[in-house]
């Protein structure tokens, strides 16, 4: 990269304390950039995977290929796909110390503190460095309650009974263009059961990091909550700042059964290199609560709607969207609730922000099947605009097949005014200082419903993004 | 050398219209001022152009605190050098608890009064203050768990502007026109804590247009203003004068441009 790229870097997102990257020295292998049926082999022999996966593999691709780009949504033009590392395994196996990780993976954990988070307040992590899941613990005392909490491939390994039952029912693998791709290139992620009865206090957390240049990086997540049984899920992941793109392209799977409860918390804060397109979706069972809370801060382009088919009467659906977008950023976020059986409820709060230039959105879908009578659902979104330069666009498609059904939307859009950033600074704050007390405030209806740990990080989030940005 | 020094202060909107028309005042720690003028005058643009709003330009004349000009600073370095102003109409900012709120402001003078290093004021230290502070001046428990100013009624603003007003320890503090919309009660408190602040730490300069908070606070100088100048200036007995004759017997003088 040449001295002026990366001052010009720099200046984009000089607040991203994330952006630096080590040198790969433990690599074990990288696969050549591209993407082939070749490429499909070589992930699958390293794997050691059974046929059927590999088989499941190789026809997502041919579906990747056969699909058009998505021609709505955000820009995604400048993905070059043949520019992209689909596979690159960093370390020899998972380790479940720390201490023997590589020195420079280890310090790029330190630095983020997950090993600090993990022993104050988390019950599992699972830490993915590029294609593979290098670090991964669960509390023994889960462990024998018969909780499963592993990698994905370590999943498929040692449950794949289990993991054949549910993989890719939720999320067909040829739902769209970026799950076909996942479908046949994914590595790491998670894989999660709770045994009916088990309630996890604490969260589960898995960190995923892509530190390599022109990564693609394209996790797997498979949850089951078993009847009456609870978790707590937070991702969070960051990347070095490169002056070319990555690619970061999940898909997540959620059943809830009845009377179980789900919470998956995204803090997404990719570098503003990288395309961040993700296909997340849940079913509830009867009775079951399925809360997606998806705070979008980094990245240069998000594409991601998490989803929840209530499945079974009484069912209940909440989607919290935090988007945030500042220079050079497209946030296309936001949510899908299925109304399928009667009397289910759910909830969509959505609060986007865009700051000098950024683009930030809603894009969501409400739908009452035939036949889901007594449904109630509620859509709020509102956006917060901080210059002229910036935009915010609402996409609230509503499809109600029933007449006996409460619904509600609102959507607002407002500006911060002079007058109350001259009465928070007639206080003493300074104006960037302001202008990030009243983002938190807007954003506080959702931050509200985050740990105490992931709040406060939420908001020194915020406020990184908001600093240097006014004056 | 006064502490707040304002000399020859003419303000004038974006558009160039002038507000504040060359306006002398001097103000110490330990008095109480009340500024008096007809709805209009240009009473409210005074006080903001004294805080820094950004939307008032000063077009002549100078402000200084402790002898230094402060017209090239912010609004927050001024709150930082301890000028504080309670607003006529306080702005809402959802999602921002009163606490939280104080905490910040208190966390940001700190911060300043460090060199730009942080220096957060302990939490324990934080909480006995606030209590403390809520319990002299009344202000219900539960507001400072609630949304700052968001959904307030009138009365509850001007408690909390004044239990702001006590947190932030300022050196002088502008009261504008605290008084309106307040029932007696909630004059009565606002009054008491005008009183119990002012002191050896902190002087006041009281803005209304109204007799009836001067009843409570008892001000050590009364100035008239009237169409953006101090037309008359005196002791705490003016204000009766004032009340008994209104601001019309000051009129003329303006317009012969005489001084009383």
């Amino acid at each position: 990269m040449s001295q002026s790229e990366t001052e010009v870097i720099r200046d984009i997102r000089a607040d991203y304390g994330y952006g630096w990257h080590v040198d790969d020295v433990s690599t074990i292998y990288k696969a050549p950039k591209g993407l082939s049926h070749e490429l499909v082999d070589v992930i699958a022999d390293h794997k050691s995977e059974p046929d059927w996966m590999r088989a499941f593999r190789h026809q997502s691709l041919d579906y990747f290929l056969a699909r058009p780009m998505p021609s709505w949504g955000a820009d995604l033009s400048g993905i070059d796909f043949d520019n992209i590392h689909y596979y690159l395994k960093p370390t020899e196996k998972q380790v479940d110390k720390w201490e023997d990780l590589p020195a420079e993976i280890l310090d790029t954990w330190d630095r983020l503190g997950i090993p600090e988070a993990e022993k104050k307040y988390l019950a599992g992590v699972g830490a993915q460095y590029e294609s593979e899941v290098v670090y991964h613990k669960l509390q023994e005392d889960l462990e024998k309650k018969g909780v499963i909490f592993l990698d994905m491939d370590s999943g498929l390994r040692e449950h794949e009974e289990l993991v054949r039952e549910y993989f890719a029912t939720i999320i067909p693998q040829n739902d769209n263009k970026f799950a076909a791709l996942n479908s046949a290139v994914w590595s790491g992620g998670s894989f999660i059961y709770v045994p009916p009865g088990v309630s996890i206090d604490m969260p589960l957390q898995a960190y995923f990091r892509i530190n390599a240049e022109n990564m693609g990086q394209f996790e797997r997540t498979l949850i089951i909550v078993d009847e009456d049984a609870y978790v707590h899920y937070v991702e969070g992941c960051t990347a070095p700042i490169y002056s070319s793109d990555s690619l970061h392209s999940a898909v997540v799977e959620i059943v809830v059964k009845p009377r179980g409860r789900c919470r998956y918390t995204t803090i997404q804060n990719w570098s503003n290199n990288v395309y961040n397109l993700v296909t997340k979706r849940a079913v509830a069972h009867e009775d079951a609560t399925m809360e997606w809370v998806d705070g979008n801060l980094g990245s240069k382009v998000t594409m991601k709607y998490p989803a929840i088919w209530l499945m079974g009467e009484r069912a209940h659906g909440e989607v919290l969207s935090i988007a945030f977008a500042g220079q050079g950023q497209h946030q296309d976020a936001g949510g899908k609730v299925v109304h399928v059986a009667k009397n289910t409820t759910s909830v969509i709060t959505s609060k986007s922000i865009s700051k000098n230039g950024g683009r930030g959105g809603y894009r969501g879908l409400l739908e009452v099947a035939k036949g889901a009578t007594g449904s109630k659902s509620k859509v709020v979104c509102d956006a917060l605009i901080l210059d002229e330069e910036s935009r915010s666009d609402t996409y609230p498609y509503i499809d109600v097949k029933e007449n006996d059904v409460d619904l509600g939307h609102e959507a607002t859009v407002s500006k911060i005014g002079e007058e109350q950033l001259f009465y928070l600074m007639s206080r003493g704050l300074s104006e960037a200082e302001a202008s990030a007390m009243i983002v938190a405030g807007f954003v506080e209806p959702i931050t509200k419903e985050l740990p105490l740990e992931y709040a406060v990080e939420m908001n020194r989030l915020i406020q990184l993004q908001m600093e240097g940005s006014v004056g | 050398m006064a502490l707040l020094e304002i000399t020859n202060l003419h303000v004038a909107l974006e558009d160039g219209t002038e507000i504040v028309k060359g306006v002398d005042l001097e103000l110490n720690t330990n008095e109480k001022h009340a500024v008096m003028g007809p709805n209009g005058s240009g009473k409210s643009t005074f006080a903001y152009a004294l805080m820094g709003h950004p939307a008032y330009e000063i077009t002549e004349g100078d402000i200084t605190l402790d002898g230094e000009s402060i017209l090239e600073l912010g609004a927050d370095e001024r709150a930082q050098r301890g000028l504080f102003l309670a607003f006529q109409y306080p702005h809402a900012i959802p999602g921002v608890t009163v606490t939280s709120f104080l905490r910040s402001a208190i966390n940001a003078k700190r911060k300043a009064a460090a060199g730009g290093e942080d220096d957060p004021v302990p939490v324990k230290v934080f909480r006995t203050d606030l209590l403390a502070a809520m319990e002299r001046l009344r202000v219900p428990r539960e507001l400072a768990q609630r949304y700052l100013n968001d959904g307030f009624s009138g009365g509850e603003k001007k408690r909390v502007e004044i239990l702001q007003m006590a947190m932030l320890t300022p050196r002088i503090a502008i009261l504008d026109e605290t008084d309106s919309g307040l029932d007696i009660d909630a004059l009565r408190i606002v009054a008491e804590g005008v009183n119990t602040l002012v002191g050896p730490e902190m002087g006041a300069l009281v803005i209304t247009h109204y007799q009836r908070i001067l009843n409570y606070v008892t001000p050590d100088f009364v100035h008239v203003f009237v169409d953006g100048r101090i037309v008359a200036s005196g002791e705490g007995d003016l204000a009766h004068r004032l009340e008994a004759e209104g601001y019309e017997a000051f009129m003329p003088m303006i317009a012969r441009g005489e001084s009383p």
